[in-house]
């Protein structure tokens, strides 16, 4: 039964509880069995093949036009599809956010025309694999201080550096590059395509989170890439963060699918399980924690729900977007363990979700802006000053 | 080769809490989730088939309120052409003689090839509203039907799953009806283009006047059969011995987890 105690649903259109419903059960038929091996071997699913599935459904940039092979959706929608992906695993979602928001966005908000069209249908349709560069090895939180390099010479550009920590780094068939040209100081994108010259990628392994995924390096050493590869209108910092309100909007929804998967898994156990002569949903403490779930569950799919409204109406601010990323990954932090909890020894068993979801959040909780960074942007909307660097 | 597909908005009872509702004639349907009964996407799904392959048009038809334009619109995006609801407050208590009556007063005045409807609903079981309809239109049936081949446009060959494992292969004039068993084909999964495209499509909504059919002639009043009571059985404890080898042992586990719907 969905989890929908405010009836959310009645604020969706049919159009958008169709998608959900369909994008649904594909999910739990053809991609839920495959997760839990996945993540115990960490041998990750194999997303070429989910790429593909996923792209004939529509169900990635699924909210940009059709004309470039894309279904046209709105952001609810868009969000509707990480709800669904997440509460199956967050490696999923974060292949849906990563190609929507941080690949197929940027191309289309900053790329050519031409680049629009060689890039973006393949894309859709999952038949290339894209991935996001940002973080490097002494560059997290502060992309400011980035230190991959590029620099022009004649009609191409040289790039230097290491990207780390990024989704699908291994298998990817185009890397979004963010790097500093030397000559303006200014923070550039270019579109590195697997195979170039000097373009190494290795995955990570011995996570404890995303097991499920890939989640690798970029090392770029002498890379040459043409100047019909640097994203044309993308002219600062700023074009790389926007892309990451994006991919923040589709975790405010993801991370309420994971915290509903945890609730539901908590609820029906605390239903069956017996001690004392009794069901443990039986006793006050359990049903406390259940009901601080459904709460803080509840409140969660009103924020996501209400974002998504105003990204439809392109009002959304980034303070907004920070504000659903920060309480709802926390509301999926703590469903996920407190349904491990109410789970007993079973809760950490892989045959539960919980787990799962657990360890997954934690790097939720971290990428697309730590926690402390979404703090650090609302103190600073609500106070003026900000509190990110020490000089002011 | 046009098609009339029969479908039904249901709620989802096997995964849920079923209540039974003061009534005692109903079960308890707030929080239950609906969507179109599982018989039935196959064969909408085994229509859009037939069509892709030797052209004509699918028509889905279903007889119930405006929340079942959920399951239209999904039987729309997996490539039905046109849809008609049926509704009128009146129907509430209709049998499936009544719906089959009802839905013989749409169908009679469409062109059609074949009609298809599931061998069951998985909310009432009755697996009547088939052969009934077909008595209705005056043309043959088949049901439990696993297969279609079609000759041309005058017969088809179907093969009609038995108990056991049996397979009956009949040849049918046409038109004809089919109810259609689960697993003749594997239902696509609809495209979130196809539902955008399937949202732009008109449901063609019909009331009972639309139909020539008086108030006294549907639900409760015109229904041959009433729900008397409706409970749930209490629970019995059987213990069963499974003897033989260990595979042969798990092969009756599969069958037994199979036939209660566990596997
Ligand atoms: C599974 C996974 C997938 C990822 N995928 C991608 C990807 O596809 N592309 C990509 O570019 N990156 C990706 N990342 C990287 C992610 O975005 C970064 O890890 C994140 O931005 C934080 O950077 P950091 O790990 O270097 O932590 P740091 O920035 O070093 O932070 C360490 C700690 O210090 C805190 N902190 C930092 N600055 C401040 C401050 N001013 N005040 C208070 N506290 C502060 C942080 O909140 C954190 O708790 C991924 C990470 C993970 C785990």
């Amino acid at each position: 039964m969905p989890l929908d105690f405010y009836m959310v649903d009645e604020l969706l259109s049919e159009e958008e509880r169709l998608i959900r419903d369909t994008v649904r059960s594909f999910l739990r038929k053809e991609i839920a069995p495959l997760v839990v091996d996945a993540w115990h071997k960490e041998e990750p699913l194999d997303v070429r093949m989910i790429a593909k599935k996923f792209g004939e459904l529509g169900m990635l940039g699924s909210f940009i036009p059709q004309d470039y092979g894309c279904p046209g959706m709105n952001y609810t929608s868009f969000g509707l599809i990480c709800q669904e992906v997440e509460s199956i695993d967050s490696a999923l979602r974060s292949f849906v956010a990563v190609t929507s928001g941080l690949v197929m966005y940027p191309i289309w908000q900053y790329g050519s025309e031409e680049q629009k069209r060689k890039y973006l249908p393949k894309l859709a349709r999952g038949e290339i694999i894209g991935c996001f560069g940002m973080t490097e090895p002494n560059v997290g939180s502060d992309p400011a201080s980035m230190e991959t390099t590029a620099k022009r010479q004649g009609g191409e550009w040289i790039l230097n550096g290491t990207k780390t920590w990024i989704s699908e780094a291994g298998v990817a068939d185009i890397a979004i590059v963010w790097a500093k040209d030397v000559e303006d100081k200014k923070v550039k994108g270019f579109i590195v395509e697997r195979g170039t010259p000097g373009f190494e990628q290795t995955s990570i392994i011995k996570k404890g989170s995303m097991r499920a995924g890939d989640v690798g390096e970029l090392h770029l050493s002498d890379c040459k890439v043409p100047e019909e590869n640097r994203l044309p209108k993308a002219t600062g910092l700023r074009a790389a963060l926007s892309c990451l309100d994006q991919a923040r909007f589709g975790i405010a929804w993801g991370a309420i699918g994971a915290a509903i998967d945890c609730y539901k898994t908590a609820l029906e156990y605390a239903k069956n399980r017996k001690q004392f002569g009794a069901p443990i949903a039986s006793y006050q403490l359990i049903q406390e924690k259940l009901v601080e779930m459904l709460t803080e569950i509840t409140k969660g799919q009103l924020v996501a729900w209400r974002l998504g409204r105003l990204m439809d109406a392109g009002k959304a601010t980034p303070e907004q977007i920070s504000f659903a990323k920060r309480n709802n990954v926390r509301v999926a932090r703590f469903c996920a363990r407190t349904a491990r909890e109410i789970l007993g020894a079973n809760g950490i068993s892989l045959d539960y979700s919980p787990i799962r979801h657990m360890a997954n959040i934690e790097s939720v909780y971290t990428y697309e802006g730590t926690d402390d960074i979404h703090t650090l942007i609302l103190g600073r909307y609500i106070t003026g000053i900000q509190a990110f660097r020490r000089e002011m | 080769m046009n098609i009339v597909v029969c479908v039904k908005h249901v709620p989802k009872c096997a995964e849920a809490e079923i209540r039974i509702d003061p009534t005692g004639r109903d079960i308890e349907k707030h929080g239950l989730v609906y969507d179109i009964n599982e018989w039935d996407d196959y064969a909408v799904e085994e229509a859009v088939r037939i069509k892709e392959k030797f052209g004509g048009s699918v028509t889905v038809v279903t007889v119930g309120p405006e929340e079942a334009n959920s399951t239209l619109r999904k039987c729309l995006a997996r490539g039905a052409d046109n849809a008609i609801r049926v509704y009128d407050p009146k129907l509430v208590g209709s049998d499936p003689y009544v719906i089959a009556k009802v839905l013989y007063k749409v169908i009679k005045n469409l062109q059609f090839d074949l009609v298809l409807t599931g061998v069951m609903a998985e909310d009432d079981g009755s697996a009547t509203v088939g052969p009934m309809l077909a008595e209705f239109l005056k043309i043959p049936h088949a049901t439990m039907v696993k297969k279609i081949e079609l000759k041309d446009h005058k017969a088809a060959i179907v093969h009609r799953e038995l108990e056991g494992g049996l397979m009956e292969v009949v040849e049918v004039k046409l038109p004809a009806l089919f109810a259609i068993q689960t697993g003749i084909n594997e239902p696509r999964y609809v495209s979130i283009l196809g539902i955008r495209r399937a949202m732009q499509k008109e449901i063609k909504v019909l009331g009972l006047k639309d139909l020539s059919l008086d108030e006294s002639e549907v639900g409760y009043a015109g229904s041959w059969t009433l729900i008397d009571k409706l409970f749930v059985p209490p629970a019995e404890k059987v213990c069963q011995y499974l003897k033989g080898s260990p595979e042969e042992v798990a092969t009756q586990i599969l069958g037994i987890l199979k036939s209660r719907g566990l596997f």
